[in-house]
């Protein structure tokens, strides 16, 4: 019999960055007990990576903006795939849920007027994402933080899930080993939320912390839920690509939207080359206007540069690969060039780029008021995930609920800017207050116990065995494997490949060793993630090659274009009773009438 | 390519010792990568923690050569690579394995500490000028580098009287928020133990932020403190009121 600590909560959220900590706040008012368990410490989730903002059409900049706006924008930008319900929600609440992290402590810069200032971002109409200078989500993560702390919620800090237990059908609790001791635990639990964020770390080149291995995306997976979207992978076109040790590390928009320019190795502005015919009217075609707009001219077209993160990433991706690159496989992303037009030019953009001239200077020796960046697309978001209900964020798995960047809906085929740390509010809370609902209508769910010991003898494993692979080496091989053939551009024989490759992977990582014991043994850690990533892995593939068309983040070399056809359908995946996965095309919900009027207005 | 050698410290629970390591350098190096290189190569089981690897996490504090620092953010080339590099945990936190400590007195300080309580009817307007000094304090990364440096903890462990620097920018920051209404001088006069703090600065010296943690938050503080309970004028004013 296997040794383990029983905890009873009637929420249980796995996760506690920004949904899972929304989430936390929402339930425990609620008046249920609410435990919340988290791989990492406390205020140390991706939610602190954001920089740009959170967006909400409050109107405290331009009073045009309303959430009407904001949900156009949402569903433009996810190239129509979005579950509608979900962006009108979210265009709807997200005010108000910025108004309530003031109300909890969050201190944003103000405009002149004394209210909550408002920026401009890619795709969005109108300035939109209420900040703090480029550190957003560190005032939001802080905020949750610091508010929940007094909430009487039990934080199980370094304590990871190694597989969510069922009661028949519905949801019974997950069993865990916590990182210090390496002991297992059991959560029971009424309702569960997953906000476990990404899958980054499927990836060579990645901005994602060790975390995003897609736990919860598989542990959901496996619990018998459905997945939605999973080809939807978000390349942000400007990650650091040298030195080695920094490659993927974010470069903010913001460069480009200052004037910074994209040139190849002979000096030339390529992205001018390759405007989509689509763009064509709104983009500039000479590098005077596109300088003109960066400057805030109403008049002007925006340059190329700020085409959308898709295009980008791909026409930087074509340039390495013609050989026109970088000395180290990327292009030249250069701000040095506007002291030709802008007096004081360094000390400006010091000013408007802090956190950028002081990440390039510390960890790259390059001081970006003088030399030009070097910069390539980096693995950035997933759009895939947890399809759940989209007012009450349950999945198909009863008491099984999702939120943030591991659900899915929102986005479609494609994330604006900003509004991933206001999905992150507005369905961490709807997922805390239904969870918290359902916990109250249902009584405590029984416990199997053939599922817990199926569970820890296989995490076991690895140091039952006397020798074997390395679990760091096959995880580098599986990002290796994905960034080549999963990656930015697409077809259909590397994606099978893929798939047969991580079959094989897959038979290695159940044969890995680890030495040591199991206290804070980051090495088993790392093959305890190794099932989830292989997980997601296949899914993406499997994803990827059923969309023989190219729409938002999905770029098939051997389809090109976008389809009419593919654009009616979602694929879901879901794991079949023989446990392969299956994979099925969901035609959209027909929009009401309604809101298909606000569509077709701002298109 | 160069190879370093690093001493890094192993062991459970304060027992253990320095083992050497090798590590291939390679331009804009940081110790993060050279401990990953370790771990992956040589040291599977070795514990550290880490997260966002651009100095914005605060997760990967360790005393490099004797100072605290984050390993993601010390570059190799700022330091002396034909001698051993010295990495070991905080010194000021119970220590569970390798680099990793017990740092959760700290989260539990927190909660000891008077939340955020905006006044009734709070119109939540404030100018930009109004909020660039809680801004500022706003920016910790809760790395706990100036916690492990300050020698009222390190040295003396009044974990129980005193709350240490990061504490008092947390306080600083709610104090000087002007949505705020809560009045903490009490508890940071009696029980959070701000007068222990003799403002040697060596917390700011280390603040990965550049937080001006002395000047701009505990100095302020204590000049509040003074003016509340040590005025001798206002002190007169309360006898007689």
């Amino acid at each position: 019999m296997t040794e383990y600590q029983t905890l009873e909560h009637d929420v249980l959220i796995i996760g506690a960055g920004g949904a899972g900590l929304s989430a936390a706040v929402k339930a425990s008012a609620a008046g249920v007990k609410v435990g919340v368990v988290s791989k990492s410490l406390l205020g140390k989730a991706h939610t602190v990576m954001a920089e740009g903002g959170v967006a909400a059409a409050m109107g405290n900049v331009d009073s045009r903006d309303s959430w009407r706006v904001h949900f156009a924008d949402t569903m433009r930008g996810g190239q129509y795939l979005n579950n509608w319900r979900m962006a009108q929600l979210h265009a709807q609440e997200a005010p108000e849920r910025v108004r309530e992290l003031e109300r909890w402590g969050a201190l944003f810069d103000r405009t002149k007027e004394g209210g909550i200032l408002q920026r401009n971002f890619g795709g969005h109409r109108y300035p939109r994402l209420a900040h703090v200078g480029d550190r957003t989500g560190l005032e939001m993560i802080r905020t949750l933080q610091d508010h929940g702390i007094h909430q009487g919620i039990d934080f199980h800090m370094e304590v990871t899930v190694l597989t969510l237990l069922k009661d028949g059908d519905r949801i019974a609790g997950a069993f865990c080993y916590d990182r210090e001791r390496g002991r297992f635990r059991l959560f029971r639990a009424k309702a569960v939320v997953l906000a476990t964020g990404g899958i980054g770390r499927a990836f060579k080149i990645t901005s994602n912390s060790w975390e995003y291995t897609g736990d919860g995306h598989s542990l959901a997976y496996h619990a018998g839920a459905e997945l939605l979207d999973m080809e939807f992978v978000q390349f942000h076109p400007t990650g650091m690509v040298w030195p080695p040790s920094v490659r993927g590390i974010l470069v903010t928009e913001g460069v480009r939207g200052e004037g910074g320019v994209l040139r190849n190795k002979d000096g030339k502005r390529f992205m001018f080359d390759d405007i989509p015919p689509l763009y064509k009217n709104q983009t500039a075609d000479n590098e005077e206007e596109g300088w003109r707009y960066t400057q805030g001219d109403k008049e002007a077209r925006r340059p190329p540069e700020l085409l959308t993160r898709d295009h980008v990433a791909r026409c930087i991706q074509r340039e390495v690969r013609e050989g026109r690159g970088s000395p180290h496989g990327g292009v030249f992303l250069d701000i040095a060039w506007i002291k030709e037009r802008v007096p004081n030019g360094a000390e400006h953009i010091k000013r408007k780029l802090p956190s950028m001239y002081h990440q390039f200077k510390q960890l790259g020796d390059i001081d970006i008021t003088k030399d030009p960046m070097e910069v390539g697309p980096t693995t950035h978001y997933m759009m895939g995930g947890v399809k759940v209900d989209a007012d009450s964020q349950m999945s198909a798995v009863p008491g099984l609920f999702a939120a943030g960047e591991c659900a899915a809906g929102l986005h479609g085929a494609n994330r604006l800017g900003g509004n991933s740390l206001s999905d992150l509010l507005v369905f961490g809370n709807r997922a805390g207050e239904y969870a918290a609902k359902y916990a109250k209508e249902n009584s405590a769910a029984a416990i199997d116990s053939a599922q817990i010991e199926t569970a820890a003898r296989a995490a076991l494993e690895p140091f039952e065995r006397t020798g074997g692979e390395s679990p760091y080496a096959v995880q580098f091989e599986l990002q290796d494997m994905m960034q080549d053939k999963v990656g930015i551009v697409r077809v259909e024989d590397e994606m099978q490949q893929a798939i047969d490759e991580i079959a094989k992977l897959r038979k290695r990582a159940e044969k890995v060793f680890v030495p040591g014991n199991r206290e804070f043994n980051n090495g088993w850690h790392t093959a305890m993630d190794l099932p989830n990533l292989l997980t997601v892995s296949e899914l993406i593939a499997r994803a990827a090659a059923e969309r023989r068309e190219s729409r938002g983040a999905h770029f098939r070399d051997d389809f090109p274009e976008k389809s009419a056809e593919c654009g009616k359908f979602n694929i879901v995946l879901r794991k079949g009773n023989d446990g392969e996965p299956v994979l099925e095309r969901r035609s959209l919900m027909e929009m009401p009438a309604e809101l298909q009027q606000i569509v077709e207005e701002m298109k | 390519m160069a190879a370093a050698t690093f001493k890094i410290w192993r062991g459970e629970r304060s027992s253990g010792g320095y083992k050497e390591y090798k590590a291939e350098v390679s331009e804009g190096m940081v110790v993060l990568d050279a401990v990953h290189q370790i771990q992956a190569a040589d040291a599977n089981d070795l514990s550290v923690r880490w997260n966002c690897k651009a100095g914005k996490c605060g997760s990967c504090s360790a005393e490099i050569n004797g100072k605290p620092k984050l390993m993601c953010m010390t570059r190799l080339n700022t330091l002396p690579l034909d001698e051993p590099i010295t990495i070991e945990p905080m010194k000021t936190f119970p220590h569970i394995k390798d680099l990793v400590t017990d740092v959760s007195w700290n989260y539990k300080v927190k909660t000891r500490i008077k939340k955020f309580t905006p006044a009734r009817g709070e119109a939540w307007n404030a100018s930009q000028d109004d909020v660039d000094r809680p801004q500022e304090f706003r920016k910790c990364i809760e790395c706990f580098l100036c916690q492990d440096v300050c020698h009222v903890l390190r040295d003396h462990g009044l974990h129980d009287e005193f709350i240490g620097p990061r504490y008092f920018v947390y306080s600083a920051a709610m104090e000087m928020n002007p949505f705020d209404s809560e009045d903490r001088l009490d508890d940071l006069k009696s029980k959070h133990g701000i007068g222990y703090c003799n403002i040697t600065k060596c917390c700011t010296q280390v603040c990965p932020e550049e937080i001006r943690i002395t000047d701009n938050a505990i100095i302020p503080l204590k000049e509040r403190v003074v003016d509340e309970y040590y005025d001798p004028l206002k002190r007169l004013f309360k006898i007689f009121k």
